[in-house]
């Protein structure tokens, strides 16, 4: 039951077998895959074939019907998805982007090469939607549509964390992320999904959020964290919840009022919107900004989205704060217009604090936590002293979709340089638009999942250990909530006591507050450094 | 066994055409009517494709972020790696198109001892594409010349430039050496490469040996065989001005590099080589990131089922009063 050590899992055999890659063959070997959903989880959120399932299962009790049903929603999707029907046709397999998927990079699987990957459901299109495999069969690159294949792109397309390293390299800008994205809804429609997607979904169907928590729970954590910040600062800070009539609705992921170390990125957020004076509310009905519906398909993304502008519309905010968190913000920066706008009751968000026209978010009145905060930082807003984070030596880990598909790299980056003293990055091409996953994202946290995981995370582990090695780095800033919740064990793993951030708890570690107590320790409750250091002088 | 079986099927089509390029009531047929069919499927098929990929809908916003975002002000975005307005587009669509862009960021990660990974650039791939097309789009337009009396004086201009050094006689064109260069680099990547050596398809293998055999056919007519060009520019000419002729003078090995050529553009629209027309539609590239500041409009949106804030406020209705949270009702 051993989970397997470190030099175990990097002996890695790039050498592709001799076995040709249409024979579709996949062991569910325990650590490298996740567990099926739970049917109360479909039932809910009324998704089919709900019933008691596992991959290892050799009876995946598919519905009768199955693969009619998956080539009809083939059909459909290439008629729907100009990315889809281009990113089937176009590909050259010149292999350029073999090597950029963290999951080849940690796994040597070459169906893990994005190529590949891709490969797993091409076969399947040109067996029946082209003529040429239609006629020439294998010779054309082109293969049967089998339960082993449907199990095999089970296997694979939940072994992608859709986070488009691959569509930077792509001579066509072909995005196998987008094609995971197709795949996982049409396995949805027989009822093969995981429940680490499912579940979250269900639950923010219902609740509000991912975990579940209900309003009570949601105003029970917030006012723990007021009264925390209380014994902190000395400054009881306000956090209304649904309230009516607020400038601002602020959405944040729900993991930040419930894991840790999320919950000091909360308490950074509720020091910083008190210094400003920002006029805002949380709701307890959108409470959660993420959207695992993002991992499932384009309908579930558009349900669980819903909530954002309905409650914005309906506590007559003027517009949106989001909080910190990765797919979240593809969600909201790519999507939340098209699917749930326009957003045309809201106003183009100003920051009250220094006339700033969020210009940018013209259309979809939602603004990343990071663009307000470095706005105000620029306009000389917060008393900042970056000495309280002496403790860290700090790099940031520029997270896939906020990277790739948004661009936010400077925010965060800016707002760190103020906040503290030691900032060093990790090498060219584990950053930026080049960065690496954390191995856990698209709903594949997991932890029956491990050694997949900690597979996939090795190149941004590894590059993490270089700057540790290199600078005495000891911190790791994101804003991402999978990250937080997910790099820690990581680097426990590959880099061992590796610490995990996010960006706005070291916000708070530095801000100096109006009226505050004289504070000895960070949001950890560990010492300022530079104090220890002058009572030793 | 693909490469072979692909290289096989070039080599009995091309022999097909030198043989039966001999008899004389055959000639019409690889010399007149084959051309026309190819040409027809060529047309028919890539404007086919072409419309269909382009009524297909693009229903939601998404480009790769390859640089900073346009927000702030005082924040330089990066107007051409995550442009942000048509003009940013349109240079960032020219530089794959032109260049290449994307493959050209193209490295090579590596697992060391350590463990330690390194990620060394890699840009003989990008290279060799790069000669490889640039080449056949040289060529193309110097081919012209056969087509087209009086010859334009662009193609003569890009004739006098590719014969450059003036080496040779007739003079050697740089392109002809750069494409079977390229071409020889790419096949030879296809099979060392055991990651690329995988993945690849028969078609993958064809494709290039197809365009080998293409330009292989054409140097040797211009340098070894020395064939008639007159009378190749009169079947030529007789094409396009559909008074089609296939002089006595023109070889069989002439009519192996139409033949050739015919077969590539009639297996152009069915094959990857679509990328030519697919690159242009790429939504990960043809769109600007503005995705905040202009809605993007999706034509199949369908309402979902929602659960809406009353219905979320009647479940929980006992827990929000005690609470103490606002209730509608
Ligand atoms: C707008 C025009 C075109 C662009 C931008 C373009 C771009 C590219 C790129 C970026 C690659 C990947 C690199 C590589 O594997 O070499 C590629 C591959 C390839 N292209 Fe094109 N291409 C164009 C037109 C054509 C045409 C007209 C042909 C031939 C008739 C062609 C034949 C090929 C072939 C055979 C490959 C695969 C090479 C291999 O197998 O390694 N391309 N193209
Ligand atoms: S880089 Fe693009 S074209 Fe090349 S193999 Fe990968 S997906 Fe295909
Ligand atoms: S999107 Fe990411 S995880 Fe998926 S194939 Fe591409 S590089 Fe790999």
């Amino acid at each position: 039951m051993a989970n397997p050590k470190p030099e175990e899992l990097t002996q890695i055999d790039y050498q592709p077998g001799r076995k040709d890659w249409m024979n579709p063959a996949v062991e569910f070997r325990k650590g490298v895959f996740c567990y099926s959903a739970a049917p109360k989880n479909l039932r809910y959120l009324g998704l089919p074939n709900p019933r008691e399932w596992q991959p290892f299962d050799k009876d995946w009790k598919l519905p009768a019907d199955w693969k009619r049903t998956i080539l009809e929603g083939m059909r459909e999707r290439l008629r729907k998805f100009r990315s889809f029907r281009l990113f089937m046709d176009i590909c050259v397999r010149c292999g350029a982007c073999a090597d950029k998927c963290h999951f080849y990079i940690g796994s040597g699987d070459p169906k893990n090469m994005p190529v590949l990957r891709a490969e797993l459901i091409r076969s399947v299109y040109r067996r029946y939607f082209t003529t040429a495999g239609r006629v020439l069969g294998r010779l054309a690159g082109a293969r049967e549509l089998t339960e082993d294949v449907l199990k095999e792109w089970f296997y694979y397309f939940y072994q992608c964390t859709e986070c488009r390293r691959c569509s930077v390299f792509c001579p066509y800008g072909i995005d196998t992320a987008e094609v995971t994205m197709i795949v996982r809804e049409l396995l949805n429609l027989v009822g093969c999904n995981i429940n680490w997607v499912v579940e979250p979904a269900a639950n923010c169907f219902r609740t509000g959020n991912h975990l579940g928590i209900q309003p009570h729970g949601f105003k029970d954590s917030i006012d723990f964290a007021v009264d925390e910040l209380e014994e902190i600062t000395g400054i009881r800070v306000e956090a209304p919840i649904n309230r009516k009539g607020a400038e601002i609705l602020f959405v944040v992921p729900s993991a930040d009022y419930f894991a840790t170390p999320h919950y000091f990125t909360l308490l950074g957020y509720l020091m910083l919107l008190h210094e400003a004076g920002l006029d805002y509310t949380f709701s307890a009905y959108a409470s959660e900004g993420g959207n695992f519906g993002l991992f499932q398909s384009h309908e579930m993304m558009k349900r669980l989205n819903a909530k954002i502008y309905a409650e914005a519309r309906r506590l007559g905010v003027k517009w949106i704060l989001g909080g910190e968190c990765g797919h979240m913000w593809r969600v909201i920066h790519q999507y939340m217009d098209t699917l749930n706008g326009p957003a045309d009751f809201l106003e183009v968000p100003v920051s009250p604090v220094t006339g700033t026209r969020f210009e940018h978010a013209r259309s979809t009145k939602m603004v990343h936590i990071c663009e307000f905060t470095s706005d105000l930082i620029r306009h000389g807003k917060l008393r900042l002293d970056p000495s309280r984070n002496n403790r860290w030596n700090v790099t940031f880990h520029d997270s896939c979709n906020p990277a790739r598909a948004m661009g936010l790299l400077e925010e965060p980056r800016y707002i760190l340089r103020n906040v503290c003293k030691n900032f060093h990055e990790m090498p060219e091409n584990t950053i930026r638009e080049q960065t690496f996953c954390c191995g856990s994202g698209a709903g594949l946290g997991t932890d029956e999942n491990f050694e997949m995981r900690m597979r996939g995370g090795l190149p941004r582990a590894n590059a993490v250990k270089y700057v540790r090695d290199k600078f005495g780095v000891n911190l790791v800033a994101c804003v991402c909530a999978i990250d937080k919740a997910t790099l820690p064990t990581l680097f426990e793993y590959w880099v061992p006591g590796m610490e995990v951030a996010g960006v706005h708890e070291l916000v708070g570690n530095a801000l100096l507050m109006k009226g505050e107590r004289e504070r000895t320790g960070d949001l950890r409750g560990e010492p300022f450094q530079e104090k220890e250091a002058s009572t030793h002088a | 066994m693909k490469a072979l079986s692909s290289l096989a099927l070039v080599v009995a089509l091309a022999a097909l055409a030198f043989f039966l390029g001999r008899v004389e009531p055959l000639r019409v047929v690889l010399g007149v009517i084959i051309p026309y069919v190819a040409i027809a499927i060529f047309l028919a098929g890539v404007s086919y494709k072409v419309i269909v990929w382009s009524l297909s809908p693009v229903p939601f916003r998404i480009p790769t972020s390859c640089g900073q975002q346009k927000s702030l002000s005082w924040i330089k975005a990066g107007w051409l790696e995550n442009p942000h307005s048509t003009p940013g587009v349109v240079a960032r669509m020219a530089l794959e198109v032109l260049l290449f862009r994307s493959l050209f960021r193209n490295t090579k990660a590596e697992l060391r001892e350590g463990p330690r990974l390194i990620y060394g650039e890699r840009r003989f791939l990008w290279l060799g594409a790069l000669a490889f097309h640039w080449s056949f789009l040289v060529i193309f337009v110097r081919h012209l010349r056969f087509f087209i009396e009086p010859v334009p004086r662009l193609v003569m201009v890009l004739d006098r430039l590719d014969s450059f050094f003036q080496v040779g006689i007739p003079l050697l064109y740089i392109t002809d050496v750069t494409i079977v260069a390229a071409l020889l680099y790419l096949l030879l990547r296809r099979l060392r490469d055991p990651q690329v050596r995988y993945i690849s398809l028969f078609a993958d293998y064809f494709a290039l040996f197809l365009i080998l055999g293409l330009a292989l056919s054409g140097v040797w007519m211009r340098y070894f065989a020395r064939i008639d060009v007159v009378a190749v520019k009169q079947l030529a000419i007789g094409l396009v001005t559909f008074s089609p002729i296939v002089p006595r003078e023109v070889t069989s090995l002439f009519l192996v590099h139409l033949i050739l050529l015919s077969t590539l553009l009639a297996y152009f629209p069915f094959s990857k080589l679509m990328h030519m027309g697919g690159i242009f539609l790429s939504p990960t590239r043809n769109l600007a990131n503005n995705n905040r500041r202009k809605r993007h409009v999706n034509p199949w949106d369908y309402p979902v089922p929602v659960h809406p804030y009353q219905e979320w406020e009647a479940e929980f209705h006992d827990k929000i009063a005690a609470a103490g949270l606002p209730l509608e009702k």
